[in-house]
């Protein structure tokens, strides 16, 4: 949502706001629009789960959905980490549903609303970090609890020769301690961007219409077309960085749990 | 950058409510609804599994039931048949005494008809010898008048009779 009309703001969809005339006081209680949206990402996370809950024999659609999805989260943690993954099934499960339901509810079109928007929760590198920093914990929480000081061995790929070890040791080191920012990241900057774009080229639309200029009429259409492709496109980031996140969670419990 | 900006008063709050819906997610819906779905799934799987188990046996079980029945109606068939060339055998060996007993009776039958035949022919044989040697003697007797011995008469008719 644009702040006045004729001026694109499309950080402005990002912006915390203090709910019920609550201010930002950075005290932990504060309900905010964000803390709203996490808490549509629980109830709808809820609903969608409940309605599978019926156990039945044949399960009907709302039950085979259900299934689905979590036969393809424990499915995917069994592969990756195999039979000793069953433990943290809940764990990857829990990230990849906060994840996919707060990336598809941001899309809602609620901005046709006056004065309302969709909040993505995953937009902010303080949610995306927090989930990055707890899989990263769990990690090393796990490689040392089974492995102690073996665990470094992580960092040292069997078999090679010594001269190479000198190199590749500490290009492992960076690389395995760059892992939760690389994880928080690639999530927050894919849902921003997405959302810029699509904030960008709708106002496009708004303004090109609003000039009533053939010129602004055609970039209208174009940015019309454009946005259609980039709502597509968003839709299949939101699956796929859900998705992204929960497996390289899953590899990262690997490594820890078979060191290599 | 709203994220950038606000970062210092939001953060606790950010986590905090994070936190919680994490949390609630990870007690109730990932430890507490996905094992039973999990275990619904499994429950399916292994029923299905069974059912298809269940069913190779049964088509085995036919399958053996055939090859048995197959079996038996061989080796009915070869009782049968050896059942047919026994009695066959039995059969050809009773006719064959059969036939050789009527053989015997009728070589006997032939063999008494023959000695019988005999008997009369010999019998007529030396009835005709007497008979000729009386016609001789009364013949002789008749021509020339002379008295020929019956003996003398019979062997004269005995040595032409055994000339012709």
């Amino acid at each position: 949502m644009a702040a006045e009309a004729g001026k694109i703001d499309p950080m402005h969809q990002f912006q915390i706001q203090g709910l019920g005339g609550a201010a930002l006081d950075g005290t932990p209680f504060v309900f905010t629009n964000s803390a709203l949206w996490m808490l549509i990402v629980l109830a709808c996370a809820f609903l969608f789960m409940w309605g599978g809950m019926k156990r039945e024999l044949v399960p009907g659609r709302w039950q085979a959905a259900v299934e689905s999805f979590v036969e393809f989260i424990s499915g995917m943690v069994l592969a990756n980490v195999g039979p000793e993954g069953k433990k943290y099934v809940p764990w990857i499960f829990t990230i990849f549903t906060f994840i996919i339901f707060s990336n598809f509810l941001g899309l809602v079109p609620l901005a046709i609303i006056p004065g309302q928007h969709p909040f993505t929760v995953t937009s902010q590198f303080t949610v995306t970090g927090l989930m990055a920093i707890m899989s990263f914990a769990i990690v090393l929480v796990v490689g040392f609890w089974k492995h102690g000081l073996h665990f470094f061995k992580l960092f040292v790929p069997s078999g090679t020769p010594f001269v190479l070890k000198l190199l590749i040791v500490p290009i492992e080191f960076i690389s395995f301690l760059v892992r939760p920012f690389s994880l928080a990241l690639r999530l927050f900057v894919a849902m921003i961007a997405g959302h810029i774009l699509l904030e960008v080229f709708g106002n496009f639309i708004v303004n090109g219409l609003n000039s009533g200029s053939p010129l602004g009429i055609f970039i209208a259409a174009i940015s019309f077309v454009f946005i259609l492709g980039v709502n597509a496109l968003e839709l299949l980031v939101c699956a796929i960085q859900a998705y992204v996140f929960a497996l390289l969670a899953s590899l990262y419990i690997n490594d820890a749990v078979h060191l290599h | 950058m709203p994220q950038l900006n606000q970062l210092m008063f939001v953060y606790q709050s950010q986590w905090f409510w994070l936190l919680l819906c994490l949390a609630l997610i990870y007690i109730f819906i990932g430890r507490g609804m996905v094992p039973k779905i999990e275990n619904v799934v499994e429950d399916r799987n292994a029923r299905i599994q069974s059912d298809l188990d269940a069913a190779e046996r049964a088509h085995a079980e036919a399958d053996e039931a055939e090859e048995q029945a197959r079996t038996g109606e061989l080796q009915a068939r070869g009782q049968a048949q050896s059942v047919i060339a026994d009695a066959k055998a039995a059969a050809a060996e009773q006719t064959e005494a059969a036939l050789a007993s009527a053989d015997a009776k009728v070589a006997e039958k032939l063999s008494a008809a023959e000695a019988s035949i005999a008997e009369a022919r010999a019998q007529a044989v030396s009835s005709l010898e007497s008979v000729a040697a009386e016609a001789a003697r009364d013949v002789v007797a008749k021509v020339s008048g002379v008295e020929v011995s019956a003996d003398q008469a019979a062997a004269t008719v005995k040595a032409v009779l055994a000339d012709g």
